[in-house]
């Protein structure tokens, strides 16, 4: 059931008869679910602009995202891909000045509506980010932290959804014997970002935002880290933002590419399934970009 | 020296940047040799002043016990006025850094207030306790009172108290914070359970400065509170409108600074001295022992607060 055991060790996006046999090994995965389930949109973007006082950082950008799927966003540094995440779950409302236009559909609702809560937001679409930042408490209590915030605190439920977490960001047994003796900050770099991810699913989440999760992890950590995204895609939706190519053709079934225009307003250029935007692109911008010519 | 192809790793051409960095090694380490030996000197000259005059009977006793007298009203009045401006400054100035640092942002009203802190740091004390003669002993007419003197010395210390514990919440890394509101923390939540306790180590400094100078404090004091020497007091009276009663907040009270002040100024007697240098070593054992205890409890609600 797993891709993740059958998935090549590293695959580049210059085999494509990897990467298509790789997207036919997973297509049945999805045919295998309710079908009708398993196409449904989980993200609708709708015309979404994003700016910064005066500066545009993203313009224009319409998509769909599908449940139990991975979106790769791919392009080069300041294109806007992060920004664009960011609107997913209102994490721009931190940034002053910041300014969304357009409509960000999560099940059909907006958003950006000033009527929502992003609290609750935040505990549907849960966040990873690009440096792994546990909190500088136990492993347990890093797990344990959203439960607590939204009002959990018998003990038994705790123990028993930090466990659930720990095993599905595939941590928990290299963590189970020194959960509450040990900083979460004692951890490895991957098994620290593994730990960001456990603390997210903790918050029992429908959408997984991943901020370049990979890019401060060595190679070893990185493919663990993609093995688990494969594994949870079967549960989540999961939007990543990479400057890998290689980790999108490999993780992803849809990529998006970004770039920036003149004016270096960010913007998406094309988005299809991953397999025919590494191999036959239809715009030259994209195959310029993956093939290396720039970016 | 037979090896001329291959580089010595002995240098040779930047004698100067070798030279630079002993010269600053050398100066940074007298530096801190310096400031170590002024607090030493300081430490040790009271040391040896204070060697055979302070004892239990000197620290317990009252002023009129004996010849040497005691120093217990004084030393309680200390305590004392340090627990009440603390009590007042230490919430009152936290939740303004709070309010400064996570709510207020920066904006026009937020620079005057900042510039304010540290303009009111900076007043000479003495100013200080002129404005709280003026406004409590006289305009509010309440005389000489612990009460007076715990209000001016909070005017004194509340703006540098909100303004170091501002630093210390704004030394908590951003990334921290997004980490919690990205889990569905509220802002509230995030200060209570993440920023406040990454902050405590800052925290405990900003108390343990402004501790200091409310233990070391006298000028401002010397027009609040008061120059009376108390004589003795009953700690079994727990009658607070009882100026009589060392609990009352409501009564004159000379601390253990205020009262080297005068003793050294105007007092008279064969002990005089021995009395100031006995004060001074008890005044400078009562500052390390509360910084000391200040970075333990610092520690424990640290390591109680992150769980790690």
């Amino acid at each position: 059931m797993s891709t993740g055991d059958e998935m090549p060790a590293i695959a580049t996006y210059r085999e494509p008869e990897a990467v298509i046999r790789r997207v036919e090994v997973t297509a049945p995965l999805g045919a295998a679910e309710p079908s009708a389930k398993a196409f449904e949109t989980k993200i609708a973007t709708e015309h979404v602009s994003i700016r910064y006082g005066d500066k545009v950082a993203v313009k224009d950008v319409s998509l769909q995202i599908r449940e139990r799927s991975i979106m790769a966003l791919i392009g080069p540094s300041g294109s806007g891909k992060s920004t664009f995440l960011r609107c997913f779950n209102r994490m721009n409302d931190l940034i002053p000045g910041a300014k969304v236009e357009g409509r960000v559909c999560l099940d059909g609702e907006n958003v950006t509506d000033p009527d929502v809560s992003v609290v609750e937001l935040r505990r549907r679409v849960g966040m990873v980010f690009q440096r792994p930042n546990p909190f500088p408490m136990s492993i347990y209590e890093n797990v344990a932290y959203g439960p607590r915030r939204r009002g959990m605190n018998g003990r038994r439920q705790l123990d028993e959804l930090v466990e659930t977490s720990l095993r599905r960001a595939a941590l928990w047994d290299e963590v189970k014997d020194d959960l509450r003796r040990k900083s979460g900050l004692a951890l490895s770099g991957g098994q620290q970002q593994r730990l960001c991810i456990a603390r997210v699913l903790a918050t029992e989440p429908e959408v997984i935002l991943m901020d370049e999760p990979a890019s401060a992890l060595d190679p070893v950590s990185t493919l663990r880290i993609e093995e688990l995204m494969r594994e949870l895609r079967e549960a989540y939706t999961i939007v990543i933002v990479t400057h890998n190519m290689q980790q999108a053709a490999r993780v992803s079934d849809v990529t998006a590419f970004f770039t920036m225009a003149e004016d270096r307003a960010g913007y998406l250029v094309e988005v299809g399934p991953t397999g025919r935007i590494f191999t036959r692109p239809s715009e030259r911008l994209t195959e310029d970009y993956i093939s290396g010519r720039f970016g | 020296m037979s090896a001329s192809t291959t580089p010595s790793l002995r240098l040779r051409g930047s004698r100067r940047s070798i030279l630079a960095d002993r010269a600053a090694t050398v100066s940074l380490w007298g530096t801190g040799a310096f400031v170590l030996l002024l607090l030493g000197s300081i430490i040790v000259h009271f040391g040896i002043a204070a060697w055979g005059v302070v004892s239990p009977s000197f620290v317990f006793g009252d002023p009129s016990d004996s010849a040497l007298g005691g120093i217990l009203p004084v030393l309680w009045n200390s305590i004392y006025m340090l627990g009440l401006t603390m009590l007042i400054a230490v919430p009152v100035g936290i939740l303004g850094g709070i309010y400064m640092s996570e709510y207020a942002g920066d904006n026009m009203l937020t620079g005057m207030i900042r510039f304010a802190e540290e303009a009111i740091s900076s007043v000479p004390s003495i100013v200080v306790g002129l404005f709280g003669l003026i406004l409590f002993v006289d305009n509010f007419h309440m005389g000489f009172t612990a009460l007076g003197g715990a209000l001016a010395l909070t005017m004194f210390n509340l703006p540098l108290m909100t303004r170091l514990s501002e630093q210390a919440l704004r030394a908590v890394p951003q990334e921290e914070r997004s980490a919690s509101l990205a889990l569905g923390a509220t802002k509230w939540q995030t200060i209570r359970h993440v920023v406040v306790p990454l902050a405590i180590p800052g925290l405990v400094t900003s108390i343990i400065l402004t501790a200091g100078r409310v233990f070391g404090e006298a000028a401002v004091l010397l027009f609040t509170s008061g120059l009376a020497t108390p004589g003795h007091y009953n700690f079994a009276n727990f009658n607070l409108g009882d100026p009589a009663s060392p609990w009352s907040p409501l009564r004159p009270a000379t601390t253990l600074s205020v009262y080297i002040y005068k003793l050294q100024s105007e007092g008279l007697g064969a002990y005089v001295n021995q009395v100031v240098d006995g004060s001074a070593a008890i005044l400078i054992s009562m500052v390390l022992a509360f910084n000391l205890g200040a970075r333990l409890v610092g520690r424990i609600l640290t390591r109680r607060l992150t769980a790690a």
